[in-house]
């Protein structure tokens, strides 16, 4: 009980509010270090796992990089952009943003498996009926991706978005280990300076974080699924579902 | 967008229907030894229904998407108007060509409104002349634009999603409309329901429709011309219904419309056909003496005929419920009076009397309002009057009606 009560403290001492290390500055900090690498996996894993769903080629790929996603422990993944990135990035002159260039390259690649399949499946299960109903009347290829396809597969195609979005925000934490801000700074340093209260706070404010953000893209999976397609089965895909604990 | 010249373009703009042939048409899938559709020749005359109809496989569905080239033929030609579908981008085609599937096909993410201006916003028509057409359309199929623009197509019946269906083909005022077993997904008493209130449309819209079916009924009703297919895409007859009835060309299609050949020919003739017997129609309420007198004028009626505000049929009251005087207990009729419209066949109309205690057939419009009646006698006496066709030869029932 009298932790808890030093966490509170924490919450109420105004330093942690003002300054570079607090509260304000490490969620900006951290929403950077999310939001650039999952509107970069956005960028490119939506429209490939759109365009195979279409067509149906390669959709080995898809299920191989999922799996192989999914093996890969979210650490891992991390020392690896590490130990094969650092020094390049180091070379071409960004050695102040290292840490968080080598971190956000990670959390492009910890994002792209549960979009890539979600887009995917999102088309791919689009009822080929409906598909061929548009192409009867008319509509070419893209008119059938924009205007059937991806309308209809969209409840599916943003559950793998929010999927994404929340694993980015908890492992965004990870960061912080190879020196990032972010509010995993508050975690890693406080083990190493062994505050319990600071570390737990942290904690606190990552997982209220990724409430948040699930919550939010809920929130648009709402207002921009048709209300055509209320009812339907939009549960997250067993590919994208099963992806791995914000942790480590 | 300047429309390209020529016939498919030139038949749109009368709204008619075009001619559809198909000139030595077959088909043959990729690792498949035997074709699909083999050497197929018809020539579909404007205007008309032609109904492919044939056992599962024998090719209907390949040999109708080869029209609007969702399906390429291996060899021959297939034209419209004259002109070869070849000639135009299949896109282009394709908006030119109505075009209803098995499943409705409607997309579930559209409103009904929305569903039905799919093709006019291909083509870019302004929004003002797509409003106008949607609910032009939609009255035309006979759903109140008001009540149904705005709903999605889960919140519709399945004979409503059907006439969206129609409606949605029908949007560009295509010369030729293809349709594959429109109404295989809904139950008997509302197939024929659909299936005349689209004979009425096609009265007045003229299109030429190639139509699949596997039910030879269907076929029978629908068509002005059956194309029967066999296994392997061959064309084992191609006539009218009274022709293929009369005379099958081969065992094979004998063996296919069926041992009740003779019975199949009462499809040929439709309620319309048949003299109406005028209907003693009372309310609730009505005085008993009154009806009595009233149906008293009427020797060949033993039955008055209790109806709703609209005109609606409910049931029969017969001489035990009026006697005495007073006003009529609406609680007596006896309900289950079979309605037909004036397109029902023969066929389906009997079968329907035969199987109520009145054997009257109660004729109702559009709107289920009372029309007046028909009896199993009258059927009957079509039966033993053959009538004497445009040919000269000797048809019975129904070659009038076709
Ligand atoms: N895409 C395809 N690839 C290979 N074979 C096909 C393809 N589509 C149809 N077939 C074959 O061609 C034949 C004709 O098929 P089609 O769909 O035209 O039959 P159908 O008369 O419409 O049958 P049904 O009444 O079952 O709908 C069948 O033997 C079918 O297996
Ligand atoms: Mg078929």
């Amino acid at each position: 009980m009298e932790f808890f009560g030093e966490v509170a403290a924490w919450f109420a001492d105004p330093a942690n509010w003002n300054g570079p290390d607090g509260i304000p500055a490490r969620i900006g900090e951290h929403l950077v270090l999310s939001i650039v690498p999952l509107a970069a996996a956005v960028a490119v894993a939506l429209p490939v796992g759109a365009w195979i769903g279409h067509t149906g080629r390669f959709s080995n790929l898809v299920i191989n990089i999922a799996n192989v996603g999914r093996a890969i422990p979210s650490l891992a993944i991390l020392a690896l952009a590490a130990m094969l990135l650092q020094r390049t990035i180091v070379d071409i002159g960004l050695r102040d943003s290292a840490s968080e260039i080598v971190t956000m390259i990670a959390l492009f690649f910890l994002a792209i498996p549960p979009i890539l399949t979600n887009a995917y499946v999102g088309i791919n299960e689009v009822d080929d009926q409906i598909v061929e109903a548009g192409r009867g009347m008319g509509m070419r290829d893209l008119e059938i991706l924009r205007r059937v396809e991806i309308p209809v597969g969209l409840p599916v195609i943003l559950v793998g978005v929010r999927t994404a979005a929340v694993q980015v925000v908890a492992t965004a934490t990870l960061g912080a280990v190879v020196a990032t801000g972010g509010l995993g700074r508050y975690i890693i340093d406080g083990i190493a300076q062994r505050r319990f209260d600071e570390v737990f706070a942290g904690a606190l404010i990552v997982a209220a974080l990724s409430i948040a953000t699930e919550l939010g893209f809920s929130f648009i999976e709402r207002r921009a699924t048709s209300p055509g397609l209320r009812g339907r089965d939009t549960a997250p895909r067993e590919l994208a579902q099963a992806g791995r604990p914000g942790g480590i | 967008m300047s429309p390209p010249a020529g016939p498919i373009m030139g038949a749109m703009q009368d709204a008619t229907g075009a001619v559809v042939s198909f000139e030595n048409v077959t088909k043959r899938y990729p690792g498949s030894d035997s074709p699909a559709v083999d050497n197929l020749s018809l020539t579909v005359p404007a205007g008309e229904i032609c109904v492919l109809v044939g056992p599962s496989g024998c090719g209907k569905t390949t040999s109708m998407k080869m029209v609007n080239r969702l399906i390429e033929p291996t060899s021959g030609r297939i034209t419209i108007d004259g002109e070869d579908v070849m000639s135009l981008p299949a896109v282009e085609l394709r908006r030119r060509i109505g075009y209803v599937i098995q499943q409705i096909g409607l997309f579930p993410h559209l409103t009904i409104g929305d569903n039905v201006a799919v093709v006019p916003k291909l083509l870019r028509w302004k929004d003002q002349r797509i409003r106008e057409r949607v609910e032009e359309l939609l009255e035309i199929v006979g759903l109140d634009p008001a009540a149904y623009a705005k709903r999605y197509p889960t919140e519709l019946s399945g004979g409503e999603r059907q006439r969206v269906g129609v409606a949605r083909a029908l949007a560009a005022d295509p010369p030729v409309m293809l349709m594959d077993e429109p109404f295989g997904a809904v139950d008997p008493i509302r197939r024929d329901r659909l299936q005349n209130e689209f004979l009425r449309l096609q009265e007045k819209v003229r299109k030429t429709i190639v139509f699949v079916t596997h039910d030879v009924d269907e076929a029978i009703k629908m068509a002005d011309r059956i194309a029967i297919l066999q296994k392997g895409g061959i064309l084992a007859q191609f006539d009218t219904p009274a022709a293929i009835l009369a005379n099958p060309a081969s065992e094979f299609v004998e063996r296919f419309v069926g041992a009740d050949r003779g019975l199949k020919r009462l499809s040929l003739g439709r309620v319309g056909d048949l003299e109406m017997i005028e209907a003693i129609t009372v309310r609730a309420g009505e005085d008993r003496t009154a009806i009595r007198a009233r149906l008293d004028r009427v020797d060949e009626l033993d039955y008055a005929l209790l109806v709703d505000d609209q005109d609606r049929p409910l049931g029969w009251i017969d001489q035990q419920d009026l006697r005495g005087s007073g006003p009529i207990n609406p609680e007596a009729a006896s309900p289950g009076a079979p309605t037909v419209e004036r397109e029902t066949t023969l066929r389906d109309a009997l079968s329907g009397m035969l199987g109520s205690s009145v054997q009257l057939g109660v004729v109702v419009d559009e709107r289920e309002r009372v029309l007046g009646l028909v009896s199993v006698d009258a059927i009957g006496e079509r039966l033993r009057a053959p009538v004497r066709a445009a040919d000269g030869g000797l048809h019975p029932v129904g070659e009038a009606a076709s």
